[in-house]
């Protein structure tokens, strides 16, 4: 009697093995063809094959490498025989390998592949492009999304969205955006657009249940840049900053309402995320080199140390703050760090700044939502009522509407006051 | 190897930033002579130059086997394009670089387009 090992896989866990591989098989193809489309088209092309042979024999020990070899295969063929495919052949002499090359298998999965989906980041989110087409690129040709799902996250038609995705690789290629890492000179502002893409897509990811996917998709892909380029402290903050926001999430909703900080459940954060984001942290302090996203890290990591709001080392947070103020002087950061010095200083510090910073804050919601806060600890309640009912009217999200409504409804009932007293 | 087309723009017939007075002048073109003399050197430069006021032009169209001129501009505007260079660069970035330079030198927005060279320019 013989032992058979049931080397099949079922449907999911080949989409979700093809996913994790495609931004790379992608940005390897790129490489060898010089052309996005064909390197998308081969990769769809393997992922037919892929769904029918991995199902049948078994997951490859490396899915990319094996995705790669079919695409380029199949693209090889394809441009052989097309007239598209002769022109591109032509145009291939300068952007890519040769024939020879391409044909000898040292390239693919034994070449330099993780470099290519780190050129590829740069590609996408160049400053050339404009930021929406950026998130597009980012989300369809290294997060393996299709364009449905690229489209539904960011609540616009498919056709929209491909009409996005068309004009921006039509820029790249025309306008030859190059592929490959930015020099030295111009590593740190070419990383800052990289950075603030992926905080994008994953902020978006905090707008609503139906785009929560969003957030994990920005994580896994902080997660390849920290791997590609670990010695740039500003990418691996970007992933413990995530990381810090993604472990508090359960406690941050109750019944679709947003629940502030003060009243969270501490008990259900993610212990070890919070571990994982508090050590890359620390890491980042050892090197010495503060930036914007260090920072919000770091602020991040006091409040998760934390048992309580009241035991949160408020002056090291309005500290912190302090310091990302002198890097980016934005009303924003100046919203947040007049919240951390209520908690310090008491709210009428706090309601100080905020009314400075009021007029160019006017239209944000959370600039209302602060000031309806500080007016209630002041026993100001009318004034309160009047901010918060500004901010439930300027607030895009149902999480925050519930919250503020929440607020409306206790500030008429007279309780909120009742019970926190004024300090 | 591209080709970028580096226009700067005319608003209202006032190029801002444009310099004032005879000092400012004679500053701002040794900073353009030097930046062409570099473009020059490095086989940068293709053509360039500034273009006199669009109340200056001429349309041409061609009607019933015929051409008919009328006076002004193609395009009714507040922005007309006041002076450009067409340049060799490798890739946008190599373009941009030299775009850097042109906007430290005329002190003025400009915008980066790709050229596709016909005929004789072809490079």
């Amino acid at each position: 009697m013989s032992r058979t090992v049931d080397v099949r896989a079922d449907a999911i866990a080949v989409e979700r093995v093809f996913r994790e591989a495609y931004g790379q098989a992608v940005a390897t193809l790129i490489r060898l063809f010089g052309d996005i489309t064909l390197a998308e088209d081969g990769v769809q092309d393997a992922f037919v094959v892929a769904s029918d042979r991995w199902r049948r024999d078994g997951i490859p020990p490396n899915p990319a490498g094996w995705i790669v070899t079919t695409a380029r295969n199949r693209a090889i063929d394809d441009l052989r025989r097309s007239a598209r495919g002769r022109d591109l052949h032509e145009q291939l002499g300068m952007v890519a390998p040769t024939s020879h090359e391409l044909g000898s298998g040292e390239w693919g999965e034994d070449g330099p592949v993780r470099d290519d989906r780190l050129r590829l980041m740069f590609t996408c989110c160049h400053p050339a492009l404009r930021p929406e087409h950026r998130v597009a690129l980012t989300l369809r040709l290294l997060g393996g999304l299709s364009v449905d799902e690229v489209a539904r996250s960011f609540l616009v038609s498919e056709s929209a969205m491909a009409k996005r995705l068309v004009r921006a690789k039509y820029k790249i290629k025309t306008a030859r955006i190059p592929y490959r890492v930015p020099d030295e000179a111009d590593l740190p502002s070419r990383l800052a657009s990289v950075l603030s893409v992926l905080y994008l897509i994953y902020n978006s990811g905090l707008d609503g249940p139906e785009r929560a996917s969003l957030r994990s998709e920005a994580i896994r892909l902080a997660r390849a840049l920290v791997a590609l380029m670990p010695d740039e402290p500003e990418a691996a903050a970007l992933l413990a900053l995530m990381l810090l926001s993604e472990s508090r999430l359960p406690a941050r909703t109750v019944d679709g309402a947003l629940v502030l900080l003060r009243d969270q459940d501490r008990t259900t954060w993610d212990r070890a995320m919070i571990e994982e984001g508090q050590a890359i942290v620390r890491a980042c302090i050892r090197r010495g080199r503060p930036g914007p996203y260090q920072l919000q890290a770091a602020i991040q990591a006091v409040h998760c140390d934390a048992d309580s709001f009241e035991v949160t080392d408020w002056p090291q947070i309005v500290a912190l703050y302090d310091q990302l103020f002198s890097v980016i002087p934005t009303p924003v950061v100046a919203l947040n760090r007049a919240i951390a010095v209520a908690e310090v200083e008491g709210p009428n510090a706090a309601l100080m700044t905020l009314d400075a910073i009021a007029p160019d804050l006017d239209s944000y919601h959370l600039l209302h939502a602060a000031r309806g806060t500080m007016l209630r600890r002041l026993g100001q309640r009318d004034a309160a009522q009047a901010a918060f009912e500004r901010a439930a009217h300027l607030a895009a999200t149902d999480a925050d509407r519930r919250f503020l409504a929440q607020q409306i409804e206790e500030l008429a009932e007279g309780g909120a006051v009742m019970q926190r007293p004024p300090d | 190897m591209g080709q970028y087309l580096l226009s700067t723009y005319a608003v209202e017939g006032e190029v801002p930033g444009a310099p004032r007075g005879p000092e400012e002048m004679k500053a701002f073109m040794e900073r353009v002579v030097a930046l062409e003399d570099e473009m020059e050197a490095t086989g940068t430069f293709l053509f360039g130059g500034a273009l006199h006021d669009p109340d200056a032009a001429t349309v041409l169209r061609s009607s019933e086997g015929d051409v008919v001129m009328t006076d002004g501009p193609f395009v009714e505007a507040k922005e007309h394009i006041a002076g450009f260079y067409i340049i060799n660069a490798d890739d946008l970035d190599a373009a941009l670089a030299w775009g850097r330079k042109v906007v430290d030198a005329i002190q003025h927005p400009i915008e980066v387009r790709p050229f596709r060279a016909t005929g004789r320019v072809q490079a």
